[in-house]
């Protein structure tokens, strides 16, 4: 390949990849309603965004709803990769791979098998069945992420602990939770990100009362994309962003090289 | 000093199919420095985990220091391990990786700070107290691995090749130091090594280990000078091996015949007459002559042989003797004042003899 072609190569991938981000971007800005043609710049549908309180107190939701199920999430899914790694107990095998068989479960059908649960145990639809719902979602990857990384730390270590006198206790909570401190941040991150931005599973199991950002979103673009949600979208991104960035600073720079 | 500190009586273990270790009853004493040597698989660290209590054996009781530990966990046995890999933490620093034992035991800070600091110094590492694993060299880390189980003061000290990651010059330094400690500290180190120098300089006794079995154990000057077995032979230094039959005995005295020579030998171990040995004879102790050195009376007792390669050492020169039967033997031959010169050239026909009563003798064994 020459130089040309590769160069075209790379750069049709990042337009793929990074284009409708850059135009969402863009037209939050964009000083018109409706055009798709610039018209100048403008802050105005992000002030308009901030005097919708309705828009703000679901936005509020859906902070609360990520970040608790993501702490739960983090907490059941650490302890899973741990006990996988660590213990011996009956049905390893068969937890080890249903993690990845919820992975790879299709979300509409974890979606409606939630709602008939939710409908056989007759909890009304709402804010818990939301948190649980996410949580359940969540699970599986922060075990994975977690599980990825335990198994590159060397088990001589956990041994040496035992050998000077460590309680399983001690070892979990003075060497394997800093040692796993960054993956599990990754995962309390993915987790927060995909509670943040699912629609799929929240459309079966949410109720009038609890309002959530993704679904608001949705049911707004179904009247035609307005340049209020241009503006939450970037907004989102920004956030999400910022959150992977100081995660990285404070975690990830600090492991010694 | 001549107490026992750990016993094993029958001890073996299986994992899954594979017999691990044989039933092994071995006693090490207190303040001896012992070596299990041998290669990889041959049960040395088996019989290390069985030890330190990592590992349950399926057969035997294990005694430390007069007590039944067999049922015990490692942390209840009073001995600490060096690891392979130092298995350092390396989230901590160079102290609290040190200070983790003694935390774990709930010692009071004041005192923890004490020990530690002392053993720091013994192993030169005060002034790196604060660093993390990851900015020390490699034989830094080892000596943190070795402070942070000698802080804890065990009775017994094992070590799991803790040398093997180390480049040549500082795995001998580190030897030094590992000796000099383990005199200094007067406990027992349980050494696990397939460096058969290493195992012979270090050690105050070595039990040499084969597929699950201890083949020999002894002082370095015991399994070197008089191996029990061909293994031991051959696994220990160079070792040049005939194998023969007995034609004759009497008097102390057994006959053989090598490369069509019959020779005389003592007879210490009551061979009889037709059984097949091995005769073993380290590079050391073969002299290696040339045509002009000697009458042909003195040649009677000697071998001929043919110089295939030249090997120059330094200290000594390695000569490859081609032996008319086309077996080739290792002779070593030093530089002294009788013979500075040691002026061997390829395809020079020389003569060999060794000193009579330095070779070993050793029924046959199938197996080589």
């Amino acid at each position: 390949m020459n130089k040309f072609t590769k160069y075209f190569y790379t750069i049709c991938v990042y337009f793929f990849l990074y284009l409708p981000i850059a135009i969402v971007i863009v037209f939050s800005f964009n000083n018109a309603k409706h055009s798709l043609v610039w018209q100048g710049f403008t802050f105005k549908w992000y002030a308009s965004l901030f005097n919708d309180s309705a828009m703000l107190r679901v936005a509020w939701h859906s902070l609360i709803l990520g970040v608790l199920a993501a702490t739960i999430a983090t907490i059941i899914g650490t302890l899973a990769a741990v006990s996988l790694f660590r213990y011996r107990f009956f049905g390893k095998k068969i937890l080890h791979g249903l993690i990845f068989i919820l992975i790879l479960t299709p979300e509409i059908v974890t979606a409606i098998s939630l709602l008939l649960l939710y409908s056989f145990l007759k909890i009304p639809l709402g804010f818990w069945t939301l948190l649980l719902a996410h949580t359940a979602l969540c699970v599986p990857f922060v075990a994975v992420t977690v599980y990825s990384r335990i198994t590159t730390l060397d088990t001589d270590i956990f041994e040496a602990a035992m050998d000077l006198g460590a309680t399983d206790f001690t070892i979990f909570r003075k060497i394997i939770i800093p040692l796993l401190l960054p993956a599990i941040a990754s995962g309390w991150l993915l987790s927060f990100t995909l509670s943040l931005d699912d629609v799929i599973i929240s459309y079966f199991v949410s109720g009038p009362s609890f309002d959530i950002l993704p679904l608001k979103i949705y049911s707004m673009v179904r009247l035609g994309v307005k340049p209020e949600v241009n503006a939450l979208c970037t907004l989102m991104l920004a956030f999400t962003l910022f959150a992977v960035i100081t995660t990285y600073q404070s975690i990830f720079k600090k492991k010694p090289s | 000093m001549n107490k026992n500190i750990i016993e094993l009586f029958g001890v073996s273990k299986k994992f899954e199919n594979y017999q691990a270790l044989q039933e092994t009853t071995i006693s090490i004493k207190h303040g001896e420095f012992i070596t299990l040597l041998g290669p990889s698989g041959c049960g040395k660290t088996t019989l290390l985990r069985l030890i330190s209590g990592f590992d349950k054996p399926d057969t035997g009781k294990i005694f430390i220091d007069g007590r039944d530990v067999t049922d015990l966990p490692p942390e209840k046995r009073h001995l600490n391990m060096v690891f392979q890999s130092y298995a350092l933490f390396p989230h901590m620093t160079v102290y609290d990786n040190v200070a983790f034992g003694l935390r774990c035991k709930k010692v009071s800070e004041t005192e923890i700070q004490k020990r530690v600091t002392n053993v720091l110094r013994m192993v030169k590492l005060e002034a790196l107290h604060d660093r993390k694993p990851s900015q020390l060299s490699g034989g830094q880390q080892q000596r943190v691995a070795i402070a942070r189980a000698v802080v804890n003061e065990p009775i017994v000290l094992l070590l799991d090749e803790p040398l093997s990651a180390l480049d040549y010059n500082l795995r001998k330094s580190m030897q030094l130091e590992l000796k000099q400690l383990q005199r200094r500290l007067g406990i027992t180190f349980i050494f696990v090594t397939h460096d058969q120098e290493e195992a012979l300089s270090m050690s105050d006794r070595v039990a040499i280990m084969n597929e699950g079995y201890i083949e020999q154990l002894g002082t370095p000057k015991d399994v070197y000078e008089e191996p029990a077995s061909l293994y031991v032979a051959d696994f220990i230094g160079e070792a040049n091996i005939f194998t023969t039959e007995i034609l004759e005995t009497y008097d102390n005295k057994l006959v053989i015949e090598i490369e069509g020579k019959r020779i005389a030998l003592n007879n210490k171990k009551d061979f009889e007459v037709k059984q097949k040995v091995h005769i073993i004879m380290r590079p050391e102790d073969i002299t290696v002559w040339g045509e002009n050195e000697i009458t042909p009376e003195e040649s009677k007792n000697m071998l001929p042989g043919t110089v295939e390669q030249v090997i120059y050492k330094g200290s000594t020169v390695d000569l490859i003797v081609r032996l008319p039967s086309e077996k080739k033997i290792l002779a070593a031959e030093f530089f002294n004042e009788d013979d500075e010169k040691l002026d061997y050239h390829t395809t020079e026909k020389v003569w060999i003899d060794w000193i009579p009563g330095w070779e070993v003798i050793l029924p046959y064994e199938e197996k080589i």
